[in-house]
């Protein structure tokens, strides 16, 4: 069985300025905008390596988000750096008219998704974003689970035409992916095989849905664990494949479960393979101070919140 | 799918070899002024008063100022571009670009009718030749002018950009953000300008919500302003090359461009009254003995 551990927690963010600083080297086309939040997005190595293709913003994200739409006009690829909140929510429009709309080659890179945002609070931690972004005709939707991956899916943008947006975040995670773990947009990644249900998780839970899964193996219970790392396009065959399977399925995110991945595999089953679902993500509230590990038990997104739901939903399949 | 008319009917579009003088400039712009009140009229829906104001602007642009290809091209790398913030005068730029060989005239026919590329807004979604961005919501349009500037800088594209806004337009947030930006970057390789006819739908600028000195304003952003009259030709083209020789000298430039809404049709000038509204059957006769047939209706 495979069995998934780590020996180094790091901020996914930071596997995005990794991400983008590699892209630096390898890509001139690569541009990178920020509104006043470089150290935040770890943005500072490409800033300092390739000053001419960096463009500091201030706190102007409107304007950022057009500036980017332009800067593609002319062959380059721009990847805009903000807080989720003020990459999604703050220029709806703009992303919908001048970058979505105009099919337009820009990454909207956001940090600080979610509730493990911590103690700045509800003003700042976004649980809508995956909804309003994969609802843009065109746009794909990206949801890395640690370091390795939000450092690969940054590298794999460069070379994927058409916009996009990577949503990541600012505490310090589990490293449980290789670095050299293949990584392919638009293909959810198997990470445990099993018979009795199917997890399926995006972001900081699919570490929890890992831990999930060794619990549930010591009663006995065989769960499919699969990293949906792209909400959109979603990999309708990889999610049928294991559902018709294990006849059941749960959805695990950090967000709100209007809208987001959940929503999502709801939406393929109901069409083409009815199954109990339950959904493990933040129902209709707003988050609230506090540190990442507090606010994923209150809001129940943690490993035991998953059990739960594994438990609810086999209770509920067909005989 | 999008209707497209591949051959092109040469005779009623100009030839850019040749560059027009100012009696055949005159006479195209009277000639778009037609096509606008017969495209709105048409689909009986579009924005007549500020595309009717804005023709010598247009005409001037592609005819004169413009270095720039109709075999669209969406990077248009070694050309002037040009960026239509407030997308809804988009009957005076698709009469524009028609005429100057961007597509066929006779595609004005179809504006804002169903599988048309001529959108009721501008867009690039149906990949209509001349349009590199969306429009219409407002506001935008100068941050993405300001990124294709700063994109030309890059690749040592020694080309300028050019944008249009509206007046009402100014009311948005964006375009200050844009206008901090641009001086802060020096992009000087950008000519903005503002069609200031001082209306918007609700009523006078001045009443709806006043745009102030707008020139101190922009001076006090860090802009180069220049002002000229839109609705004259002659100070249209001098207004530009102005503008041009402006260029280049660490700060951005804006045109405020005066003109009258519906300008060349009496019963539209100067009044708001006709920024969305189509002329009935009526009112397109009363126009159109106003305008003369130039160079052949579409």
């Amino acid at each position: 069985m495979t069995k998934y551990t780590f020996t180094e927690k790091k901020d996914t963010r930071s596997g995005f300025g990794a991400g983008l600083h590699e892209l630096g080297k390898q890509n001139e086309k690569v541009v990178a905008l920020c509104a006043d939040l470089t150290g935040s997005l770890k943005m500072d190595a490409f800033k300092k390596d390739f000053p001419d293709r960096f463009f500091q913003t201030g706190i102007a994200e409107a304007n950022m988000m057009g500036l980017a739409a332009g800067m593609t006009i002319g062959g380059k690829i721009p990847f805009t750096g903000t807080f989720a909140n003020f990459s999604t929510g703050r220029v709806y429009d703009q992303i919908r008219q001048s970058i979505a709309y105009s099919g337009k080659n820009v990454k909207i890179c956001a940090s600080h998704a979610g509730v493990t945002l911590g103690e700045d609070g509800a003003t700042h931690q976004i649980l809508e974003d995956i909804g309003m972004m994969k609802m843009l005709p065109g746009m794909t939707v990206i949801v890395p689970c640690d370091y390795n991956q939000t450092k690969a899916a940054t590298i794999a943008l460069a070379n994927h035409i058409g916009p996009a947006y990577l949503r990541f975040g600012r505490p310090s995670w589990p490293i449980f992916t290789a670095a050299d773990r293949p990584f392919t947009i638009g293909k959810a990644d198997k990470m445990i095989e099993g018979k009795d249900v199917t997890i399926f998780a995006c972001g900081h839970l699919v570490w929890n849905a890992i831990e999930a899964e060794e619990k549930l193996a010591a009663q006995g219970i065989s769960a499919e664990v699969i990293n949906v790392h792209t909400i959109k396009p979603l990999d309708i065959e990889t999610v049928l494949v294991s559902v018709q399977k294990t006849k059941c399925a749960v959805t695990c995110e950090e967000h709100q479960i209007n809208g987001g991945l959940g929503d999502s595999i709801a939406q393929v089953l109901s069409r083409f393979y009815p199954a109990p679902v339950e959904m493990v993500g933040v129902n209709d509230t707003f988050g609230e101070s506090g540190t990442p590990t507090q606010l994923m038990k209150k809001y129940g997104l943690g490993p035991e919140n998953i059990i739960e739901a594994a438990m609810k939903v086999m209770k509920r399949k067909k005989a | 799918m999008p209707k497209v008319f591949h051959h092109l009917s040469s005779h009623k579009i100009l030839k850019m070899s040749s560059q027009p003088d100012l009696i055949q400039l005159k006479k195209i712009s009277t000639q778009i002024r037609r096509d606008i009140v017969r495209m709105v009229h048409a689909c009986q829906s579009g924005h007549p008063g500020g595309s009717l104001g804005c023709a010598d602007f247009f005409v001037a642009l592609y005819f004169r100022v413009l270095h720039h290809n109709p075999k669209f091209n969406m990077d248009g790398i070694g050309e002037d571009l040009f960026f239509l913030s407030n997308g809804h005068i988009s009957p005076v730029w698709y009469a524009t670009l028609a005429r100057s060989g961007y597509f066929d005239v006779k595609e004005l026919a179809t504006f804002r009718q169903i599988n048309s590329r001529l959108q009721g807004h501008p867009a690039t979604h149906e990949h209509l030749p001349g349009v590199r961005i969306a429009s219409g919501s407002l506001g935008q349009g100068l941050s993405v002018a300001i990124g294709v500037a700063q994109t030309k800088k890059l690749n040592q594209d020694n080309r300028l950009v050019y944008v249009l806004m509206g007046d009402g337009e100014q009311q948005e947030g964006q375009v200050w953000e844009a206008a901090m930006y641009g001086a802060h970057n020096k992009v000087d390789n950008l000519i903005a300008t503002i069609d200031y006819n001082g209306q918007q739908i609700d009523g006078p600028v001045d009443k709806v919500l006043s745009l102030m000195n707008l020139k101190a304003k922009w001076e006090a952003f860090g802009w180069i302003v220049n002002e000229f009259n839109g609705n004259i030709m002659e100070d249209v083209i001098a207004g530009l090359e102005k503008a041009q020789s402006l260029t280049g000298k660490g700060k951005p430039v804006i045109n405020l461009m005066k003109t009258e809404m519906g300008f060349g049709v009496d019963y539209m000038m100067g009044s708001h009254k006709w920024h969305g509204v189509a002329p009935n059957d009526e009112e397109l006769k009363k126009a159109l003995a106003q305008l003369e047939e130039t160079i052949g209706d579409y």
